[in-house]
């Protein structure tokens, strides 16, 4: 990375020439940035500065804003519904994440050796990650679906009474992580399959001359090593799991009786079903503070777990 | 023995992976008496092509897969083009302030969509641009993230190569265009891996921006179809695989490169 190099076009001679010259460089600059610089300001900037602006009103999207100060996140902080729905979404994480980072490092572990068909497997395990959520979402509230639902068949061959799933209050959140941790297994898989092909192949050498097998292996070499893979799968599978939206719309719309009701979902409905932009614009900022420091900790946390060979 | 069982685990997993598919396949062509027989049919009588025949009277179907396949395609081409000559420019032009520019680029990076689509639906209605092609294509013109990627790919080009050129009496766009751009493919080839499959499945912000059926992406289509058609869930499924056949024979020649994109991305 060279940040500070001299231009290579301002050599020091023909001073004549040299306001010239530099207009003309100014002029190279801009060509280069403008076509991202306009659209980031439009689409981007304009609207986080309008979002904050609007955080601090009242508004129905209808008549003129009306000034509310810090009104609307005093209002969030004590408010039932803002609880319920970081606990929801608390509630997902806690399902999601542990399902599908020791799935898909299962998954890594078993393809990590030469195998006939693996990567016509890979292939396969990646098909959902590129599929669209709300395909998924779609495929697995048909498959969950209470009443003539492939899943609460085959659990029905079993001898079990397949719960309502997704319209059922205390089974709609699992069929959500359910289906999300189906999605990404794939992803994870790839992520933490890369990274064991990464570590050098002298490590398990020289554990196998000390004698380590199997479980010992892995705990005190593959793991450790491995460890700033799944650092990355930790904080991308947070930030996404705070934001979780997508599948909830389609599968439960926040539903059944607000029991899925997460909070981008909370930001959606306080905007578009109930008016309130200022309190839904609030709300998204304070997810963003929760995601920042979330992420903030971990970077933080990861010098005392995370190895860089 | 261990051998089999581990080849047994991934093959089992394979198909918990593949059976959502093959079952929205089988249900799509399933007549609607027979949706909710159990056991569940996998060779329906009757089956037949009439589900589909319903998806494309309800919704123009044909039309809101092409309006995902050129969204992306376009969404993909400009947030490249855009994305590498703003690296280029952080990467090789300087000029004062340019650390600071790079610094807002990088913070945009970090603010969700959630928290933009509010003041942009307004932006939109305020331009009167609310349901139009323009308004979808719109956050996806440029991209920080890709900013940030291809500025990593083009500090890692032998300066000795611009210079060459330089002397030679290349301008910038030359160098950008010639030297540059060829050394940076692999680069290049992965940001759009990840701008197309963004752009493919972005359903929160074309949920907020469109309206018309004629100007749907496919998962706002799907997702109004499973308004339309709750119980009939054959239909749904047939517009559940018409979307998913066009990606999937896309991913069958490039899946090795997609792969390797994102396990690149892992590894930083």
């Amino acid at each position: 990375m060279t940040m500070t190099a001299a231009p290579p076009e301002a050599p020091a001679t023909h001073a004549r020439h040299a306001p010239r010259r530099r207009l003309r460089y100014a002029g190279t600059v801009a060509l280069f940035l403008l076509p991202s610089a306009i659209p980031l300001t439009l689409f981007t900037l304009v609207p986080m500065a309008a979002s904050l602006w609007t955080s601090l009103h009242e508004w129905n999207l209808i008549t003129p804003m009306e000034w509310a100060g810090l009104g609307n996140y005093t209002e969030l902080l004590g408010d039932e519904g803002t609880r319920s729905a970081f606990l929801h979404t608390l509630v997902f994480i806690a399902g999601y994440l542990p399902l599908v980072y020791s799935g898909g490092l299962g998954l890594a572990l078993l393809l990590n050796r030469a195998m006939a068909g693996r990567n016509l497997f890979r292939a396969i395990y990646f098909l959902p990650v590129i599929t669209s959520w709300v395909v998924v979402a779609l495929m697995w509230k048909w498959l969950l679906n209470p009443a003539g639902g492939m899943v609460n068949w085959a659990l029905g061959l079993l001898g079990v009474q397949g719960p309502g799933w997704w319209t059922d209050p205390t089974w709609a959140m699992p069929s959500i992580i359910l289906a999300s941790a189906w999605k990404d297994l794939g992803f994870v898989m790839i992520i933490l399959l890369a990274g064991l092909q990464a570590i050098p192949k002298e490590y398990h050498d020289a554990a196998s001359v000390d004698g380590a097998t199997g479980l010992k292996r892995f705990r005190y070499v593959t793991f450790p090593l491995l460890s700033p893979s799944t650092f990355f799968v930790v904080v991308i599978s947070l930030i996404n799991g705070f934001q979780v939206f997508d599948q909830v719309h389609v599968m439960t719309r926040g539903g059944p009786g607000g029991a899925t009701q997460v909070v981008v979902e909370q930001v959606y409905d306080l905007t578009f079903r109930y008016g309130r932009a200022g309190t839904a614009s609030a709300l998204s900022w304070l997810l963003f503070a929760v995601v920042l420091l979330v992420t903030q900790l971990q970077v933080r946390a990861q010098r005392r777990w995370v190895h860089y060979g | 023995m261990a051998r089999y069982l581990r080849y047994a685990v991934v093959l089992a997993g394979a198909l918990v992976m593949l059976f959502p598919f093959a079952w929205a396949v089988v249900t799509s062509v399933t007549p609607d008496g027979a949706l909710l027989s159990t056991p569940p049919d996998f060779t329906p009588d009757n089956a037949g092509l009439s589900a589909y025949r319903r998806l494309l009277e309800a919704l123009p179907f044909w039309r809101i897969l092409l309006n995902s396949a050129w969204i992306g395609v376009a969404s993909t081409l400009l947030q490249l083009v855009t994305s590498a000559m703003a690296a280029y420019a952080f990467a090789r032009l300087p000029f004062p302030g340019r650390g600071a520019l790079f610094a807002v680029y990088l913070a945009t990076l970090m603010v969700p969509l959630q928290v933009l689509v509010v003041p942009l639906f307004i932006e939109m209605r305020t331009f009167n641009l609310v349901d139009t092609y323009f308004a979808v294509l719109a956050p996806s013109i440029s991209s920080a993230f890709g900013v940030f990627l291809l500025r990593q790919a083009i500090a890692q080009v032998p300066r000795e190569f611009d210079e060459a050129a330089l002397l030679d009496g290349a301008g910038h766009l030359r160098i950008f265009f010639h030297v540059v751009l060829p050394l940076i493919r692999p680069a290049l080839a992965t940001f759009a891996v990840f701008g197309f499959m963004a752009s493919w499945n972005s359903y929160l912000w074309p949920l907020v921006i469109i309206r018309s059926p004629e100007f749907m992406t496919i998962p706002l289509g799907l997702a109004s179809l499973h308004g339309q058609f709750t119980t009939e869930w054959n239909v749904v499924m047939a517009g559940s695989v018409i979307s998913v056949v066009p990606i999937l024979i896309l991913y069958v020649f490039a899946q090795k490169h997609v792969i390797a994109s994102v396990a690149q991305s892992g590894l930083k």
